[in-house]
């Protein structure tokens, strides 16, 4: 019930701003949504004679009291989809909001089956290690130290360690 | 399995670069860019025709209309400055050389309707003008800014284009070109 409640509130929270902001639009909020057509930049990073034009009529839209989505679609009608700097939620172009999710989740999964393949093929055939090497009848002697070291390597200490004694 | 599941997934891969790399090379191919660019290269393009909205008015405007009489297309828009310059002498041409068959073309790009109107009637326009919104017709002519006008011969030839605004002496050789043909 809390977490009803918590989540309700969490909406309310998030959906107030965006009610806001669509029924009064500021300048700056659409001049980030909205692409300058000569220069392929967005309002706010133009300050060509077109962005002007294009911010003049905003601001008087805004004035008349248009909501954002009002003042975008004659944007559209006037200039264009490409007036618009991110595509919108319908359509054809909805793929290019779901498409890098589904990119981004399909390739998630691909590299998760990869890695519990690899790490259930390594369980399977496991590395040969210090520890479970099988050494030749006799070879090693009986310390701990001397466990896995190459018998010849061994001779040749041996007699190192005579010649040294003597 | 393993190995099976393997084999697809690099099969996949190999499949997904040939076919990104298929789109490229298409992409390549086809952005020749426009008429303005093969006319750089000394020879008459073929006009890519179109049909537009015709502005302040019912009807279109249409290049295929015009066939067997020279145009003079200007892309022009109402807040470009240079525009409001040449517009005048744009017009003067229009009706010193429409005797001779001349028709002179606006396509007015990238601006609001409204503007376009106000700025045909502040200029005395009389030629037709059509509106275009999208980027096709632009994208054919390889127009990169406005204004860009070029020259249409009888035969629906591009022979000459001059970027950036023109001048009397300018209209008159790329008109006087496009009447040789």
């Amino acid at each position: 019930m809390r977490l009803l409640l918590a989540a309700a509130v969490l909406a309310l929270a998030l959906a107030a701003p965006a009610t806001a902001s669509e029924s009064h639009p500021t300048l700056a909020e659409l001049e980030s949504r909205v692409m300058c057509p000569v220069c392929k930049t967005t309002l706010d990073q133009s300050n060509s004679a077109a962005a002007q034009r294009i911010e003049a009529v905003i601001r008087q839209k805004i004035a008349a009291g248009e909501t954002r989505s009002g003042i975008e679609q004659d944007l559209v009608e006037q200039f264009g989809p490409a007036i618009l700097a991110a595509p919108p939620h319908r359509g054809f172009d909805l793929l290019a909001w779901w498409l890098p999710i589904a990119a981004l989740v399909g390739g998630g999964l691909v590299l998760g089956a990869a890695v519990w393949h690899w790490s259930r093929v390594r369980e399977r055939d496991p590395e040969p290690s210090p520890s479970n090497t099988v050494l030749p009848e006799g070879a090693g002697g009986g310390t701990d130290g001397a466990a896995g070291i190459d018998p010849e390597l061994e001779r040749r200490l041996d007699e190192e360690l005579a010649r040294f004694d003597a | 399995m393993a190995r099976a599941l393997k084999l697809s997934a690099q099969a996949l891969s190999v499949a997904l670069v040939a076919g990104l790399l298929a789109l490229l090379v298409w992409k390549v191919a086809h952005q020749g860019g426009g008429v303005a660019s093969k006319l750089r290269r000394g020879h008459p393009v073929p006009a890519p025709g179109f049909s537009l909205s015709r502005l302040g008015q019912d009807g279109k405007v249409t290049l295929g209309s015009y066939e067997g009489r020279p145009v003079v297309l200007n892309f022009f828009a109402s807040w470009c400055v240079p525009c409001a310059k040449e517009a005048r002498t744009l017009q003067a041409a229009y009706q010193r050389w429409r005797p001779e068959g001349v028709v002179v073309v606006g396509v007015d790009w990238q601006d609001f309707s409204g503007d376009a109107k106000r700025f045909v009637r502040k200029h005395g326009i009389t030629y037709p003008v059509g509106r275009t919104s999208s980027g096709s017709v632009v994208n054919s002519y390889g127009v990169t800014g406005v204004p860009e006008t070029f020259f249409v011969d009888r035969r629906g030839r591009v022979v000459a284009h001059v970027p950036g605004p023109v001048t009397n002496d300018d209209l008159s050789a790329g008109i006087r070109e496009a009447l040789a043909e």
